[in-house]
């Protein structure tokens, strides 16, 4: 394992694996407490329009999966907001399959097979370059600024947006910021799991940090922290293993998912008051 | 003293829907504690929307404590029906903390000065102890007192509760109503609600809304009107001032201007 940090390919994955637990704690959380982790998947696949594209123009492919990943994320947002608009639902479905459609026509059109597809689909950890890292950790500083700066505004939004309305708040601004940074994260985390896998690593750390905090900052934190082991201990095992690393990462963090989610039902268990209670009380 | 509410023939709806409220007026004076009821389907969120400036009104005027709703909206105190019933990663202090929103600016966290006032709003409804809890596990009237501590954030002149008692027991709602006369000694009160036995002895006065309005005191006798708009005779009869506000069953949804 020493000897492999002495390879470039490996220090970089190790980058990638830091920078981007930074937004998935961060934009993960928000997702999460939104339930819009739908909107990620769509706008993660819309961005293979994107792919398209610039494999067809010949630019770089991460450019032109975050300029579509932006453009849908807006549509979606156009679309959804207003008084008669579209069931977010059926907007983000369309975004979805369209972007994958229009991805497969500029490829045709690029006359290429383009080998580097499986990997915008799957993920490329260990071919992240140097010019990605300084990407990525630009994103994540936008991020930070983004969430650090708004983020009394984005709780207020996201807890109860009638009540931030009447408190004067700017509604569709901050939807709109919203979805640039989840755009941005999504882009940024395709790059460790592609775009397929990128809802989990949005929704998993956060939605596991959940269970034991209380709290959004807290929230963000936690997950954070628990995004960058589980990069971590998945590009080791991967590496080990000899397994894609995209793919590890995902099936670690779903176990831990899915072991912590049952542990936390047990803990809570009878005599304690259940978060459903509260529900059932609100839904008559 | 300006009055709180001064609404003068209103007709608002959903465009291109017929008018849900039509030809409403009704005042609340600074002081006053005015409970809105009415059937379900009779307009009452509606109207809130309008107070709260979140639905233009089609004619009529709407004020707000002098100003016009968008303008006076960050001086009313809004508690909504019991949101969010999901659970969300908030302590009671952060919900409080809400009402401080838009006071304290972007890009600033919430001021020391922010923290206390939420701190005081907390105590001041006896739940000061349940600052640090998460709001998922505080009961129904806990919670609602966090939400009228949210609203009572930047000293509102009017303090608009809809639906406050949906989810809370019989004592729970006595020592509510004791709480809110106790605010209605510094600020106007309205409360929306569809549950006639809600309202109790401390309201001062009561309009029954279903679509229109008929004033009370001018020409119609009020048991009368009150029984047609399936309005509760008890309660109009009970010698609070109150306005009717209703339409007969086969009023159709015509609209004639």
């Amino acid at each position: 394992m020493t000897d492999l940090l002495g390879h470039a390919f490996m220090r970089h994955a190790l980058a990638a694996s830091a920078l981007s637990a930074v937004a998935s704690g961060a934009v993960g959380t928000l997702v999460v407490v939104n339930r819009m982790s739908t909107l990620t998947g769509a706008i993660a696949h819309a961005s293979f329009g994107g792919l398209g594209l610039a494999f067809a123009l010949g630019l770089p492919p991460m450019y032109g999966a975050l300029g579509v990943a932006l453009l849908s994320a807006l549509g979606i947002a156009a679309l959804t907001s207003g008084p008669r608009s579209e069931s977010p639902d059926t907007a983000m479905a369309a975004f979805w399959a369209m972007g994958m459609a229009a991805g497969l026509v500029f490829i045709r059109l690029s006359g290429s097979y383009a080998p580097d597809l499986m990997s915008w689909l799957f993920g490329s950890l260990l071919t992240v370059s140097r010019g990605d890292l300084f990407l990525m950790a630009l994103m994540d500083l936008l991020i930070l600024v983004i969430v650090g700066g708004l983020f009394k505004e984005l709780a207020g939004i996201s807890y109860d947006p009638e009540f931030a309305v009447v408190r004067g708040l700017p509604a569709p601004l901050l939807r709109g910021v919203f979805m640039v940074t989840a755009s941005v994260t999504v882009v940024m985390l395709m790059k460790m799991t592609g775009l397929i896998l990128v809802m989990a690593m949005m929704t998993i750390p956060a939605s596991v940090a959940r269970l034991s905090v209380h709290g959004m900052g807290r929230m963000m934190v936690a997950s954070g922290v628990l995004a960058l082991v589980l990069n971590l201990s998945g590009l080791g095992l991967a590496v080990v293993l000899d397994l894609p690393p995209g793919a590890v990462i995902i099936l670690l963090s779903g176990t831990v998912y899915a072991v912590a989610t049952l542990l936390a039902r047990r803990r809570r268990g009878p005599g304690r008051r259940l978060r459903s209670v509260g529900t059932a009380q609100n839904s008559q | 003293m300006i009055p709180a509410l001064e609404i003068r023939d209103l007709t608002v709806g959903y465009a291109p829907g017929p008018p849900v409220l039509e030809d409403v007026s009704l005042t609340v004076p600074g002081d006053g504690f005015m409970a809105l009821i009415g059937p379900n389907g009779g307009g009452k969120t509606t109207l809130v929307k309008v107070i709260l400036g979140l639905l233009r009104p089609w004619s009529g005027s709407v004020i707000v404590l002098g100003l016009p709703p968008s303008k006076a909206a960050p001086r009313v105190g809004y508690v909504p029906q019991m949101v969010p019933g999901r659970s969300f990663p908030v302590t009671a202090l952060d919900v409080a903390l809400m009402g401080r929103l838009g006071s304290t600016g972007p890009f600033r966290r919430y001021t020391a000065d922010d923290r206390a006032k939420a701190m005081e709003s907390l105590s001041f409804l006896g739940i000061g102890e349940l600052a640090g809890r998460p709001m998922d596990e505080l009961s129904g009237g806990q919670r609602q007192r966090v939400l009228i501590a949210r609203a009572l954030g930047t000293d509102p002149g009017l303090l608009l509760l809809d639906e406050p008692v949906a989810s809370v027991d019989q004592e729970t709602q006595e020592s509510f109503f004791n709480l809110l006369s106790e605010l209605n000694g510094r600020l106007a009160i309205v409360l929306v609600t569809h549950d006639v036995g809600a309202v109790s002895s401390h309201v001062r006065s009561i309009a029954c809304i279903n679509r229109i309005l008929v004033s009370h005191g001018s020409t119609l006798p009020a048991e009368a009107v009150a029984e047609a708009y399936g309005c509760p005779f008890e309660l109009v009869a009970h010698g609070v001032p109150h306005r009717v506000v209703g339409h007969p069953a086969g009023h159709g949804t015509g609209r004639d201007d």
